[in-house]
């Protein structure tokens, strides 16, 4: 049995080693301080997508990213780890889209590819942290949707299982495919890079980035045709511009507030084992740490 | 996020040596790949760019994923049960890693599923692997012995075995036995033909065997009944496939402790011969030992610089008499040596590296068809400084390795003494470079024919010669009299003619040429890399000074003097 995979996947910025130019004084992110990657939890993702194919041969895995001309590097990145194909959706018209424009923008994509079995993504990106596209998108396209996945334990007859990871404890579903899942940070982290696939794949490129680039390794894309990746604007993939971007973003923004974190109150403690104890209570009561 | 390629800019500039047009050229037979692999450069550039890239991916392993699991792989160490050998947990997680990368066949020929890159970027490789894990390098390293199976092995042999290697299966060399370590030419293990089942049979006992539950084995045993040297011996294919090796036992050992040393038992167990008989030792183990050398040189530069890392970060971290004690003059010195060291021995490590590649790429091309006169010269040369140089680093830069872990703990002071510091494990894992694939003094052994026959003085004379920036005089009238106090050392010990007197300075002698050998090779890459300077400023100081004190020494020392010296 073989399986079409869909991954979602999306391009951030890495807003974890935050240094203090990360915000611009008007309070928007400043993306050019921020080196941009692939966000974790769709990694997460994307190693359940391959599992699948390392398990059940002939599956295909292929990337559907949103975003400027760079987000290419999505799809090279999934290249490198073991995907077959995927798409950059690209447009002027997309930008500045909330979750609604975006999940619209995609679910117009994941029908003009066509068929599928399973379309995966993180649970939630670390620039927005909605957790809302994967949902939706299933919504769109009037799946079924299994969010916070963990595990992949089997697919069989139609059906997927799947383990769940939710606040207190964990839950085995099945699911009748086709469907959406979401997966959590805390399944296994993606696999490394493939040397191999990575000098296969490196020169692959949109038509953009092949206009752009100094080399010239124009015979190349004849010879080795997958090196051409697959750009899609709005009217390719037959969505309606009012509903994509700014236009189709009901989200506004209604003011931004920088948080200054600062010590409020000190406690002194003595240094015996109860004190001690008597804190760590306290702190796990409170949800400081725990 | 840690990657160890990214956050060191020296091994780029190593990478990116002129040398690699040629080596490249060699090794990739004019591109002739480029039809049949996908994964195969097409050019120069694309070669070198794929190099680089690939190195990123092994900085960023050992940046997240062994350097992580380092700790507990040496708390842990792998286990013995019913013969059968278990890697830590983390170890076993380095290997996956390294598997799903793509990364256990790298030297590898493409036909055989490797990445067939030239022996600088392998190499390269290990000094990464070596600085966030010295003893996981070891497993890593292994792949050398796919190199001596492709080198000595038959077709079918490599078809059958090349491929399983590059796709993650492990090897094993299994050379010394209980009582045949430095000298192999002892090995009883015997090998018995049996004419029914037409296939080796071996019977006895390996010790001291890294990774000894392997999937395939290299096996050096005695093949001719009733020798007793090296030309009794013979090398055979062991494939666990077919069972009869089990692990007696697995060694305590000081450091590298996640690396399986093994005591092996070998009762029965069907093998197939490697090459031809009565070669084993003195043809395929001497080549496969030089390689293995390199390696051991890769792990010392990798370890020296997680010395001088951690040295670095204590020392500025650390604040004494209200200030980091890094500004302090015993300290800043201290570190300044460890980092002069350590880009000593890199400088040495790519210089060797080089030479081993390109002779290799010629000697491998001889196999196809037949060099040209010029080809042949070339591969004559660097052959002879390959076989200079190998020793020489190897000998060096281990015993770099260990002063610059032990500086390690001095600057962490108590702190160092205790196991909480990764200093502390840096100094057990370095303790074994200076030893195995033969100590420092088996190294000055291999290394004197170079002094003597002058090797090392014509390369030395043949750095002089290269252009330098005008700002570098200084440094080079250094090295020049250096060079020439090393000449007059060499010629008052040899002219005595009196060989145990030779044997008595030979470690001084090489010593003063690996001062002159690594000090120009940083002085070549300050010509190139001006973040050189500090280390060839302290380097080439630090050189003349032991140089000055080998002389002082052996102009002192009186031939009478000897005799005292014996217990």
């Amino acid at each position: 049995m073989s399986l079409k995979i869909i991954v979602l996947a999306k391009q951030v910025p890495d807003t974890r080693n935050v240094g203090k130019d990360a915000m611009k004084a008007d309070g928007t992110v400043n993306r050019a301080a921020l080196p941009a990657i692939f966000n974790p939890e769709d990694l997460n993702a994307l190693e359940q997508a391959l599992r699948l194919k390392d398990a059940y041969p002939g599956t295909t895995v292929t990337l559907l990213t949103m975003g400027p001309g760079r987000a290419a590097e999505i799809i090279r990145e999934g290249l490198y780890r073991g995907a077959d194909g995927g798409y950059l959706l690209t447009d002027r018209a997309f930008a500045g889209a909330d979750t609604l424009a975006t999940s619209y923008a995609i679910s117009m994509a994941i029908r003009k590819i066509g068929e599928f079995d399973l379309i995966l993504c993180g649970r939630q990106a670390i620039d927005g942290d909605t957790a809302q596209v994967g949902p939706q998108v299933a919504e769109k396209l009037g799946l079924s949707q299994i969010t916070y996945a963990e595990e992949i334990k089997e697919v069989k007859d139609g059906k997927i299982i799947i383990k769940r990871r939710l606040e207190r404890g964990v839950e085995t579903v099945e699911g009748k495919l086709p469907l959406v899942v979401t997966v959590n940070g805390s399944a296994p982290e993606c696999r490394p890079r493939n040397a191999k696939y990575l000098q296969k794949y490196k020169h692959a490129k949109t038509v953009t980035e092949k206009q752009e680039a100094d080399t010239d390794y124009t015979e190349l894309y004849n010879v080795r045709p997958y090196l051409n990746l697959q750009e899609w604007s709005v009217a390719d993939v037959n969505a309606d511009v009012k509903w994509c971007g700014l236009s189709g973003s009901p989200t506004k923004v209604k003011k931004i507030e920088n948080v200054i974190f600062q010590a409020k109150e000190s406690k002194t403690l003595e240094p015996t084992d109860n004190e001690i104890d008597g804190l760590m209570k306290e702190l796990i009561a409170n949800h400081t740490i725990g | 996020m840690a990657n160890f390629y990214l956050d060191n800019p020296s091994l780029k500039h190593h990478l990116n040596h002129p040398l690699m047009k040629r080596i490249v050229e060699l090794k990739e037979r004019n591109y002739a790949d480029k039809d049949t692999f996908d994964y195969a450069p097409v050019d120069f550039e694309d070669a070198m760019d794929s190099y680089d890239k690939v190195l990123e991916i092994v900085g960023e392993i050992c940046g997240e994923i062994i350097t992580p699991n380092a700790e507990s792989v040496d708390h842990e160490g792998p286990t013995v049960e019913n013969g059968r050998g278990t890697y830590a947990r983390g170890t076993q997680e380095n290997l996956d890693a390294a598997r799903k990368a793509n990364l256990m066949g790298v030297a590898m020929p493409r036909r055989y599923g490797g990445l067939n890159f030239p022996i600088v970027p392998y190499i390269m490789a290990a000094d990464l692997v070596s600085r966030a894990d010295a003893g996981f390098e070891n497993l890593w390293g292994l792949q050398d012995c796919a190199e001596t199976l492709y080198e000595f092995g038959n077709e079918n042999q490599r078809q059958r075995y090349l491929p399983r290697v590059c796709g993650g299966e492990t090897m094993s060399m299994d050379l010394t036995e209980p009582d045949a370590g430095s000298d192999l030419q002892s090995v009883m293990l015997k090998a018995t033909y049996s004419e029914e089942d037409g296939c080796w049979y071996l019977n006895g006992v390996k010790r001291f065997i890294t990774n000894g539950d392997a999937d395939i084995h290299l096996v050096l045993a005695r093949s001719e009944d009733g020798t007793r040297d090296g030309r009794g011996l013979s090398m055979f294919i062991y494939d666990k496939r077919n069972g009869g090796v089990n692990v007696r036992r697995i060694e305590n050992k000081m450091g590298i402790k996640g690396s399986p040393t093994c005591e092996l038992v070998y009762r029965n167990a069907k093998a197939e011969l490697c090459g031809d008989r009565k070669l084993g030792l003195i043809k395929y183990v001497m080549a496969l030992m030089n390689g293995a050398r390199l390696g051991i040189m890769a792990q010392a530069v990798g370890l020296s610089e997680a010395a001088y890392r951690e040295g670095l970060a204590y020392a500025q971290e650390r604040k004494q008499f209200s200030k980091a004690i890094i500004e302090f003059p015993a300290v800043y010195e201290m570190v300044a040596l460890m980092r002069a060291k350590t880009d000593a021995s890199r400088t040495m490590l790519y210089e060797t590296a080089r030479f081993v590649d390109i002779y290799k790429a010629l000697e491998d091309i001889s196999k196809e068809r037949k060099l040209t006169p010029e080809e042949r010269q070339e591969m004559k040369k660097y052959s002879k400084l390959a076989d200079a140089f190998t020793p020489l680093g190897k000998g060096m830069t281990t015993e770099y390795c260990n002063q610059n872990a032990y500086d390690a703990i001095q600057i962490h002071g108590g702190s160092g003494f205790m196991k909480d510091y990764t200093c502390e494990r840096l100094y057990r894992d370095a303790r074994i470079t200076n030893i195995y694939e033969g100590t420092t003094q088996l190294q000055v052994v291999a290394a004197i024919r170079h002094v003597t026959t002058g090797t090392y003085l014509n390369q030395l004379r043949e750095y002089e010669a290269l252009e330098y920036k005008a700002d570098l005089e200084d440094l080079k009238k250094k090295l020049i009299s250096m060079t020439d106090k090393y000449e007059e050392i060499v010629k008052l010990v040899t002219e005595t003619k009196d060989n145990e007197y030779i044997d008595f300075h030979a470690r001084r002698m090489v010593e003063a040429a690996g001062h002159c050998v690594m000090g120009y090779l940083l002085l070549q890459d300050t010509n190139k890399e001006e973040s050189f300077r500090h280390s060839a400023e302290v380097y080439i100081s630090y050189g003349q000074a032991e140089i000055n004190k080998i002389y002082a020494y052996i102009t002192s020392f009186d031939r009478e003097d000897l005799g005292y010296f014996k217990q």
